[in-house]
């Protein structure tokens, strides 16, 4: 799919972040339209839940060198603090991991979310309890005049989820931030959040990152896929593109950890990724990759597209010296 | 290295008939007395049935995943099997005889099951070495002489891929995998038949999981280990695990071998659970409707049935108890999805 200036809502260049001499993510770029699902995946550590902080500027002692435009805000990382409060929750917002520990205990939830809508829209008060009535049902919250007088403790962690998706959507955003919005919640839970998400966004033509571990929930739930390695993006493109005709060793490292049900035959990958101090010069991977050359550790691989004559930064790109 | 390879050296299972189960649950029950919520200032307190009826044998060397919603009773099913909690009803047996009474009658109930927390971390005592905490059990059932000590954490840091100066550190500076492996460590290092582990890789990203699988694995083969295993992730459980018991509101609702349950569940529970699981490029199911209810107010009848796709007009009236289903399966569902052959 080709982008047009128009469509496209994210654009995030060359973002290097340090923490103390530390480089968490290095000349990571991705890019995003609108209407669009992405999914960010990756070993612990890689920089999922760092690129998404951040996007919303919420990193304390960080460096940050690169830009990050959104359509019609301009770059992100140059806004003052003022201005970031203003577009948080309007523009984009963010669901964690513990929608448990993202909720104030000390507030019902329904005092949450009324803030939000109050603070953000400027609602009268019984403006903002019809709105938040409404969006209570939209996220499949029944007798939702009862809930919103609950305290977080009072409900379930997929309940606890689906408040965090009404407070996150509440102000129409056109881009959601979802940093493993369901690795605490089990599988029939998960199925049911992923979905609300995915109608609620679609609905209102808002794009959305999805942080992920699980490769074949990506397939399920994204459009495109970025692949991040020790703070670099390794390989990314259309979801099908990139799992089904993968090109970089790490990505084929990351399907074949994936436990599918029925399957016998699970070989795990040696080693770790290493500790920053230790971080090869050139590729990150080349302490672990089978298919390292010797220019890999010192050399960084630039993206490369893996379909040339079909080009754009946004189609299919790897970053490997020796791709599969 | 020799234990660790082989069950030969354990002497301590002769005693026990090849035959008998290592565990047996004979319809148990576990009641928590709880204030319900909104009960104001009242100290009235109710029953909450976190295991209700509750029937699984464990045989000597199998390995059994046990899956459910959050809430039907995973955690207190194996604080039931490791003595922890008393059932208020039924029996709860181990080789023949009742947990509580092995248990306390020596140390050889502890020495023989062991268990791994989900909360690795927080199980692991902070100012202790990684050396000095798998010295620890060492120790206590004087598994080894004095001078073997340090020989045997070496052994046993290498077995579950940790390197050698891991035992000088602390857990605060290991990363969450490691800290899994040293409790595995801790955990074998009473050389123990039966090991118990609750969520003991999840959370973690997908390459230490299948480190942490495949060594599961190994350890189970090579040891001849008796393995309960916890978890919410079906392909964990199919890799892991020869049998499977599907949880739902405190009851198991389906046991049988995994391979076998999850290719054809019987339990529209189960039939939910499998579809929810992700699958590559496979359109999102449609979700179960409706939550959980709540354990103390459950629906007459069967307690599947206010969100049950295959409910009938009976589900409301009969409370469906686990029953044989063919040769190897149980099922305790009204109208089961699937034919009874396998
Ligand atoms: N507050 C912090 N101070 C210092 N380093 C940090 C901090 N937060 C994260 N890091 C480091 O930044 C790197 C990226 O961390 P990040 O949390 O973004 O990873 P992630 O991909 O989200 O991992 P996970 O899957 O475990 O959530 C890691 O090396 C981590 O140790
Ligand atoms: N000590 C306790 N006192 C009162 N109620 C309890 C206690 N322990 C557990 N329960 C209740 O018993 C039920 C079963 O809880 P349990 O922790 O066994 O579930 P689980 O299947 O392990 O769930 P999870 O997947 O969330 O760990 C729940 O309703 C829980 O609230
Ligand atoms: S650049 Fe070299 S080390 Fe890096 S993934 Fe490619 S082959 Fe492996
Ligand atoms: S007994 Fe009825 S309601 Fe219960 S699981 Fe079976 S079909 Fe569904
Ligand atoms: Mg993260
Ligand atoms: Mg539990």
């Amino acid at each position: 799919m080709a982008m047009t200036e128009t469509d496209t809502l994210l654009t995030v260049s060359d973002l290097t972040l340090y923490r103390g001499s530390a480089k968490i993510l290095d000349h990571v770029n991705l890019s995003l339209a609108r209407g669009e699902t992405l999914a960010l995946v990756g070993e612990s550590g890689a920089g999922k839940s760092t690129i998404a902080m951040a996007l919303m500027q919420l990193l304390d002692g960080a460096r940050i060198e690169g830009r990050a435009d959104l359509a019609g805000a301009g770059d992100l990382f140059s806004l003052s603090s003022r201005q970031m409060v203003r577009l948080r929750g309007k523009r984009l917002s963010m669901i964690f991991q513990d929608a448990g520990a993202a909720l104030n205990p000390a507030y019902t939830v329904g005092r949450q979310l009324i803030t939000t809508l109050r603070r953000n829209l400027g609602l009268t008060r019984p403006e903002a309890y019809r709105r938040a009535v409404d969006l209570f049902a939209q996220v499949g919250i029944n007798d939702a005049e009862a809930r919103l007088s609950a305290f977080p403790h009072q409900l379930s962690g997929g309940m606890q989820q689906r408040v965090m998706v009404a407070i996150a959507l509440a102000c129409n955003p056109d881009l959601l931030l979802a940093d493993e919005p369901t690795s605490a919640l089990d599988v029939t839970i998960q199925a049911q959040i992923i979905r609300l998400i995915l109608s609620l966004t679609r609905e209102r033509g808002a794009s959305c990152i999805f942080v992920l571990h699980d490769l074949a929930l990506a397939s399920q739930s994204c459009d495109r896929i970025v692949v991040l390695y020790a703070g670099q993006v390794v390989e990314s493109g259309p979801v099908a593109e990139v799992l089904n005709n993968h090109r970089h060793p790490y990505t084929r490292q990351l399907k074949s950890c994936v436990v599918e049900i029925g399957r016998a035959d699970l070989v795990a990958p040696e080693g770790t990724v290493p500790p920053h101090d230790q971080m090869p010069k050139g590729c990150r991977f080349s302490t672990r990759c089978p298919r390292a050359l010797a220019r890999c550790s010192d050399d960084a691989p630039p993206p490369m597209p893996a379909n040339p004559d079909r080009g754009g930064p946004h189609d299919h790109v790897f970053a490997c010296w020796n791709p599969e | 290295m020799s234990f660790l390879m082989s069950s030969a050296s354990a002497p301590r299972t002769e005693k026990v008939p090849a035959t008998a189960p290592v565990f047996e649950l004979i319809e148990v029950e576990k009641v928590f007395q709880v204030r319900p919520p909104n009960s104001g200032l009242s100290r009235k307190t109710v029953g909450l049935r976190a295991l209700d009826g509750v029937r699984l044998r464990v045989d000597t060397g199998t390995s059994i995943a046990l899956v459910g919603e959050s809430g039907s009773g995973k955690s207190t099913l194996l604080r039931v099997l490791l003595g922890l909690d008393a059932p208020t009803g039924g029996r709860a047996l181990y080789h023949g005889a009742p947990i509580r009474e092995a248990r306390a009658k020596g140390r050889d109930f502890a020495r023989d099951v062991a268990m791994v927390y989900q909360d690795a971390r927080g199980s692991l005592d902070p100012r202790m070495t990684v050396e000095a905490l798998i010295a620890e059990p060492l120790r206590h059932f004087n598994i080894v002489q004095k001078d073997q000590i340090k020989a045997r954490v070496a052994e046993l840091l290498d077995r579950v891929g940790l390197p050698t100066d891991a035992g000088r550190r602390y857990a605060a500076g290991l990363s969450g995998g490691q800290v899994r492996r040293v409790a595995i460590a801790r955990a074998l290092a009473s050389e123990p038949s039966v090991l118990v582990a609750d969520e003991a890789v999840s959370g973690l990203d997908v390459s230490t999981q299948a480190q942490l699988l495949t060594l599961l694995r190994g350890l189970q083969r090579d040891m001849n280990l008796t393995l309960v295993f916890i978890t919410h992730d079906l392909g964990v459980a199919s890799y892991l695990c020869d049998e499977i018991a599907i949880m739902y509101l405190g009851r198991i609702v389906e046991t049988g071998p995994t391979d076998v349950v999850l290719n054809a569940p019987a339990h529209p529970y189960s039939a939910a659970l499998r579809a929810a699981a992700p699958r590559f490029f496979e359109p999102m199911p449609e979700p179960l409707s409706g939550e959980i209810p709540s354990p103390l107010d459950l629906p007459p009848g069967c307690r599947f049935s206010t969100r049950c796709p295959a409910a009938q007009p009976d589900c409301g009236e009969r409370d469906p108890q686990l029953g044989r289903f063919g040769a190897h399966r149980a099922v305790a569902c009204l109208h089961p999805l699937t034919n009874p052959q396998a």
